[in-house]
């Protein structure tokens, strides 16, 4: 096969067996790989309503067809299981080096079964493949974690791992991998620590095969001129990095602030991408061959490391109504040391904020811990590191927002769908992405279909943000072209500049198929329903196909969305309609049947 | 009448952040970028009172006109 190395390695984590199996080539063609191959897997492997965290559920590390060749982007891997935050199908996405050395190492996916008896970790060089012990970087932060596993495989060894945030089982935490990059939502890094699994070790030798090196070096050449002419990839991101986002979306009054009870910040600008350009930006951090470069390395006293993203930003800084960026920047550092994801770290501190704010949470129960009250900046750094570390109240913020407020009785000021945390926009005044926020696969998500580039960003058009009609068509072809992109083995940035046929082509020369774009989108579309099937046969049902009441109900006080609430009741009929499902929400047997499935 | 025209990312330079500009009655957003020196192809994203409006847009006093280069992503 070309593009796929044919080669999947099951590791059973109980009895320490590593098996070599083929890869399915039918499926592989079917559900492209990455997301669309790791749910099929999961689909066929794993019975949708096992407890998350048991033995019983299985973690894929799963690459492209496209991950490890001379693509724009394609480095990426997808870290595929049931989610335990969710109970949803889970599948987070990462860029960094870590997804193309196991494609040169001569594996298209590793599944991860059973339970280890003690910490272990997988070394993999090439076909050489052996689980060692882990017991004494268990409780390591990632840091030392990844200095010790280099100091032993030599720094050439790419290595995911988990923080002490997987090892304690927090719903929140992610998989790192190249230190600071992270497949960070659905609790996937909790998955990892449930298996006694700490780090995967990868050196590969190796190159993927690719069908017609002349029509790639084309099909590059085309999608290169491309990405360097667009504004967004070609420009922007490359100068500010995601943080440009902050005065824009503040700007559209979307901003979600103080959990959401407001949507506009007055201190934005304090927090802002142009700030941390001036103030603490120290380099661009690229992922494998990726010519955006929209990652960002900053230093800030004794902190140095990757990131802040705009939705880090927002999380610790607008939606906790906090100001210094010097404070943010050290909660994305602690986040990224312990292994949480940076979204729902925030948004459960905003969350925490709330309910000692209404008085739900009593000052004594943050022990000798800074007060959890909107504005402070002390709070997001003390607290994010006792959420790693699952100390004292620390504890209670490590199982998200969801579970934090209903243990308080207000699960409604969540700001969760399908009980993941919301990113940084305020759907009330984004009618598309409102809509696309309820029906996510994998709960609150901003990446399942990034509405924001019509509705905000003028991409591919612009599209009003307040206006309803013909936003649920967007939304279904936004979702089901992302869904493929995902599986691919590319970067969804790539999508500001590329178009379908772009991915086919490269598709195509490095597989020697024939697809077309719209084959690429449909695959997409198969991918989606194999998640919804995924999730109903788990018991997440259409009924969670909503938004908090506050977004439903409480209209926006002040700024551009002043007055609006999400529509979603009057949005969602016509979705389900064109994704051809019944008026409950549920696909039609002709729509799967249509989709092969 | 006084505008408040708002400056992100690299329209920063050689301008600044926040500006008050006098117009005279009737002008347009393009009338402002004009007196900013801000070239058309440069205004990706433009916003009068956090909503989306077009060059030819006229302008009232007090009004807040945000104005930002192709940047953006999350």
């Amino acid at each position: 096969m070309y593009g796929y190395n044919g080669k999947i390695l099951r590791v059973n984590l109980t009895d320490r067996s590593i098996k070599t199996e083929a890869l399915d080539e039918a499926k592989a063609r079917k559900y492209i790989g990455g997301r669309g191959l790791g749910t099929k897997m999961m689909m066929d492997e794993v019975d949708p309503s096992v407890d998350a965290l048991s033995p019983a559920n299985k973690l894929m590390i799963v690459t492209g067809p496209l991950t490890g060749t001379a693509t724009p982007t394609g480095g990426r891997y997808m870290a595929v299981t049931k989610s335990p935050l969710t109970g949803t199908i889970a599948s987070s996405n990462s860029g960094g080096y870590f997804g193309a050395e196991l494609k040169f190492a001569g594996w298209d996916a590793i599944v991860f079964e059973g339970k280890a008896s003690a910490p272990v970790y997988l070394n993999v060089v090439d076909d050489k493949v052996e689980l060692l012990d882990a017991g004494k970087l268990w409780g390591k932060v990632l840091s030392e974690t990844t200095d010790a596993l280099e100091q032993a495989h030599g720094d050439k060894a790419r290595i995911l791992a988990i923080g002490p945030a997987g090892e304690r089982l927090s719903l929140l935490a992610a998989i790192m991998n190249d230190r600071w990059r992270a497949a960070g939502r659905s609790g996937v890094g909790a998955v990892m620590g449930s298996k006694n699994l700490k780090a995967v070790v990868v050196k590969g030798s190796g190159k993927v095969a690719v069908a017609d090196e002349a029509a790639l070096k084309e099909a590059f050449a085309v999608c290169m001129k491309k990405i360097k002419d667009n504004g967004v990839t070609g420009t922007g991101l490359p100068t500010y990095g995601t943080a440009v986002l902050v005065n824009i979306i503040n700007e559209n009054g979307v901003f979600p602030t103080n959990n959401f009870q407001e949507s506009v910040f007055d201190k934005a600008e304090e927090i802002s991408g142009e700030a941390l350009a001036e103030k603490y930006l120290k380099k661009k951090d690229p992922c494998f061959r990726c010519p955006i470069a929209c990652g960002r390395y900053c230093e800030v006293d004794d902190i140095k490391g990757g990131g802040p993203e705009y939705e880090t930003i927002w999380a610790f800084g607008g939606d906790c109504g906090v100001s210094s960026l010097k404070d943010v920047i050290k909660a994305n550092y602690w986040c990224n040391e312990y292994g949480i994801d940076t979204i729902s770290a925030g948004a459960t501190l905003a969350a925490a904020m709330e309910l000692y704010q209404k008085g739900l949470v009593k000052k004594t129960e943050f022990g000798d811990g800074p007060e959890l009250k909107f504005g402070n900046a002390d709070s997001i750094v003390e607290w994010t590191k006792r959420m790693g570390a699952g100390t004292g109240f620390g504890a209670k913020l490590a199982k998200g927002s969801y579970r934090l407020c209903e243990s308080y009785g207000v699960p409604e000021l969540s700001m969760t769908v399908k009980k993941q945390e919301l990113p940084a926009y305020d759907p009330r005044g984004i009618m598309g992405h409102g809509v696309q926020y309820a029906t996510s696969n994998r709960g609150g998500c901003h990446v399942r279909g990034y509405m924001i580039s019509p509705e905000i960003l003028g991409l591919p058009e612009k599209l009003d943000r307040l206006e309803t009609a013909g936003k649920p068509g967007w939304v279904k072809i936004f979702q089901d072209f992302t869904a493929s992109i995902d599986s691919v083995g590319l970067c969804l940035f790539t999508s500001f500049a590329m178009g379908a046929d772009d991915y086919a082509a490269l598709y195509n020369a490095v597989c020697g198929t024939k697809i077309t774009g719209a084959d690429f989108v449909t695959s997409g579309e198969r991918i989606w329903n194999i998640e919804k099937q995924y999730n109903l046969a788990a018991g997440i049902g259409p009924d969670q196909d909503t938004l908090p009441p506050r977004l439903l109900e409480e209209p926006v006080p002040a700024g551009p969305s002043k007055g609006r609430v999400h529509p979603l009741s009057q949005m969602l009929p016509e979705y389900y309609s064109l994704r051809g499902w019944d008026a409950k929400g549920i696909p039609t047997k002709g729509k799967l049947s249509e989709l092969g499935l | 009448m006084t505008i408040e025209a708002r400056l992100f990312a690299t329209l920063r330079e050689g301008r600044g952040k926040v500006l008050k500009v006098e117009l005279g009655d009737g002008a347009t957003v393009a009338d402002l970028a004009g007196r900013l020196s801000i070239d058309r192809k440069d205004v990706a994203i433009l916003l009068v009172g956090g909503r989306d409006a077009r060059l030819d847009r006229p302008l009232s006093d007090g009004e807040i006109v945000s104005i930002f280069p192709p940047v953006g992503g999350g």
